[in-house]
């Protein structure tokens, strides 16, 4: 398969969808923040950013694909974009909500920044790639979306916590923002968890297929940490009642793992 | 049309005055029922105004009509009434209707209530086409005010700033149980207001079981004495308390009991002063303590936010208002358009008969293709001075561009030679 006609030259493609991206994923950002100040107008701005933003990166995932004739996010910059992506993707099913923009602010500028490192490192251009086949690239995919699902969880646990301390601290301009209640907050991330727990699961399943006698490394083992700490973490939830600020404080934990371990990982070598 | 708005409101009638014109849904339906010979009238009656919405195709005196209305049904303090009688026309009482239904024109800004009210006497009122554009648009304008600002957002009262708090923690109330510290008149309030958004009162304790047991009757729950209150945190979601305890009635004696929780959010409200909830509880994992200064503050800032919302709601109730009197305005060239239209259609239809002869000639398929382009050029042609004649009605300038065209189509002519 190859690019029509009209889209010869996929990079120069690339090049005019990644600013359009990062330029909305940007604005998004910054108009999260104006929705700090009350809600409106600028919460509107936001999302409409992140709808923008996420339609073009799509379609230059899209144009990736198409001009390598196969999986283009086999380096870390590469491998970063496809995070970025689905991490939005993953935002805007709450996002589009009023009460849930706020989860924006701790997605959004997380977003910007690492599809800006994407871009530097070249992960958003189209140059020819190895074939990493079709297992691989499924593993590659599947642990993505795992890890995009645990640091929107992680998003989740981080308004959580963050709102619990205004609470704590009965700060009288409480409604002057619209955001979640602590309650739905908490079943959400965990639920969310729950789902990224069991794509990780199959990810590393089909990693295991390829899995060979002396690939085992550092990048695998923090991996596992991270799944096996969910895991405990969900099982602690329903047999302990780990809920709340603990359960959250535990997702925060892992979000700072899957930051540590995303570059060091073997898909992105 | 004209429309014409007379009513009275706390702005300048005391609570005396209104009362005796206040009527109820039914009596709301009746009035302007009755109001409505020969006119559009609609009837809103809130505990701070009563209003009566007119309009009439004709140069009817709608305010007279309306003011009369008011002032018999105060009987006799009508004469006291008549001075604090308002009138509005046209642009002013759109407006005013706008500002009232996104709750600029109440005691607390942004209330809730009052969208619901302007809805329920629209749809018992009697509107025509002028009101019932009104009304929808005024209603429009009121959600507008409230999807795209803040100004109902926060709590206006202490009732209401404990329940929101509840909220706040645990989303739904439904299924949330209630404990109810003292049998204080506050804390029964909150205990309705929670009770209204879904939670369950499930236990009131109180120094003298006799008075506990009273409000339990009231609101479906148990009454307990004070001693068995640590016993009763396991399960309860939401504690008020309002006791008149010269020392805490909840201290970090009760700590145990709520570290057993894991963590599971219990919100304490305490009403009383001196205060019955020691503030250190709010340390442990999943406690939240509100006092009734915190609860005071939250409804002060709440206020304060809501006056700053009203300032963007007044942008938007403008802007509708606006949009209203484009429509209303253009009302005035709608004859001279329809005139217009059926002149040149009359025309075409005219010359087509005369060309009947040579078109007979034709294939069915063939006359049509006639028949549509001729529509065609005639709509093309009425398009740009059809949308003119709008904008100056919009403008103002509506009369005068309706009698231009009048006359130099020669409108109506016809009518008048015959």
């Amino acid at each position: 398969m190859s690019l029509p006609t009209w889209l010869a030259g996929g990079q120069t493609v690339a090049e005019l969808l990644i600013w359009p991206a990062l330029i909305a994923y940007g604005e998004a950002a910054f108009a999260y923040a104006g929705e700090l100040r009350g809600p409106g107008l600028a919460g509107r701005l936001g999302i409409w950013g992140v709808r923008v933003g996420w339609l073009a990166q799509s379609a230059l995932l899209v144009v990736q694909v198409i001009d390598t004739e196969g999986f283009p996010w086999g380096t870390w910059a590469g491998a970063l974009n496809l995070f970025v992506w689905l991490v939005v993707g993953a935002y805007l099913i709450w996002g589009c909500r009023p009460r849930y923009r706020l989860l924006g602010l701790a997605v959004m500028p997380l977003a910007a920044v690492l599809l800006v490192a994407a871009w530097a490192g070249g992960g958003t251009g189209v140059a020819a790639r190895d074939q990493p086949g079709a297992l691989l690239a499924i593993h590659v995919g599947l642990m993505l979306a795992g890890f995009a699902g645990l640091t929107l969880a992680a998003g989740m646990a981080a308004l959580y916590l963050w709102q619990e301390r205004r609470l704590k601290r009965r700060d009288s301009r409480l409604f002057r923002l619209r955001v979640p209640p602590l309650d739905s907050l908490d079943r959400l991330s965990a639920r969310t968890t729950l789902v990224s727990l069991a794509v990780l699961t199959v990810g590393i399943v089909v990693g295991l297929t390829r899995f060979q006698r002396g690939d085992f490394d550092a990048a695998m083992v923090v991996t596992l940490g991270i799944w096996a700490a969910a895991a405990t973490g969900l099982v602690l939830r329903r047999e302990t009642g780990l809920r709340g600020r603990r359960f959250a404080v535990l997702l925060v934990t892992l979000l700072g793992l899957v930051a540590v371990v995303l570059p060091l990982t073997h898909f992105a070598s | 049309m004209k429309l014409a708005l007379v009513g009275v409101s706390h702005h300048q009638a005391p609570v005396e005055l209104r009362e005796r014109v206040a009527v109820d849904a039914d009596g709301a339906a009746a009035l302007a029922r009755s109001l409505a010979n020969g006119c559009e009238a609609v009837v809103l009656s809130t505990c701070n105004r009563t209003e009566l919405y007119l309009a009439s195709e004709h140069d009817a005196p709608l305010d007279e009509r309306g003011a009369a209305a008011l002032i018999e049904l105060a009987g006799d303090e009508g004469a006291a009434l008549a001075p604090v009688v308002y009138r509005l026309g046209d642009d002013s009482a759109a407006l005013h209707l706008f500002r009232v239904a996104a709750g600029l024109d109440s005691l607390i800004p942004g209330e809730g209530e009052i969208l619901g009210q302007v809805r329920d006497a629209f749809e018992a009122g009697s509107a025509g086409p002028l009101l019932d554009r009104l009304f929808r648009q005024a209603l429009h304008a009121g959600r507008r005010a409230r999807v795209e600002t803040a100004i109902g957002e926060s709590p206006a009262s202490v009732p209401a700033a404990a329940a929101a708090l509840a909220q706040q923690v645990f989303d739904h109330l439904d299924g949330r149980t209630v404990l109810l510290v003292g049998a204080g008149k506050m804390s029964e309030l909150t205990a309705r207001n929670l009770r209204s958004r879904g939670a369950t009162i499930a236990a009131v304790a109180n120094r003298t079981l006799e008075h506990g047991e009273k409000l339990a009757r009231q609101v479906g729950a148990r009454a307990i004495g004070l001693e068995a209150l640590a016993g009763e945190l396991g399960d309860a979601d939401i504690v008020v308390s309002s006791t008149g305890a010269p020392e805490f009635v909840l201290d970090m004696t009760a700590a145990a009991a709520l570290r057993a929780r894991r963590g599971r959010a219990i919100l304490f409200v305490d009403l009383a002063v001196p205060r019955d909830v020691d503030p250190t509880l709010a340390g442990i994992d999943g406690c939240f303590v509100y006092d009734i200064d915190d609860l005071e503050a939250v409804v002060e800032a709440s206020l304060d936010s809501r006056r700053v919302e009203a300032v963007r709601a007044e942008r938007i109730v403008a802007l509708e208002a606006e949009r209203f009197r484009e429509w209303h305005a253009s009302l005035v060239v709608v004859p001279a358009i329809t005139s217009l239209h059926a002149h040149a259609e009359e025309i075409r239809s005219a010359e087509l008969a005369k060309a009947e002869g040579r078109l007979g000639r034709l294939q069915e398929s063939d006359r049509k293709l006639v028949e549509a382009v001729t529509s065609q050029i005639v709509a093309k042609l009425l398009h740009l001075p059809t949308v003119r004649l709008k904008e100056a009605a919009a403008a103002a300038d509506g009369v005068v561009y309706a009698d231009v065209v009048r006359h130099l189509f020669g409108l109506g002519e016809d009518e008048q030679q015959s």
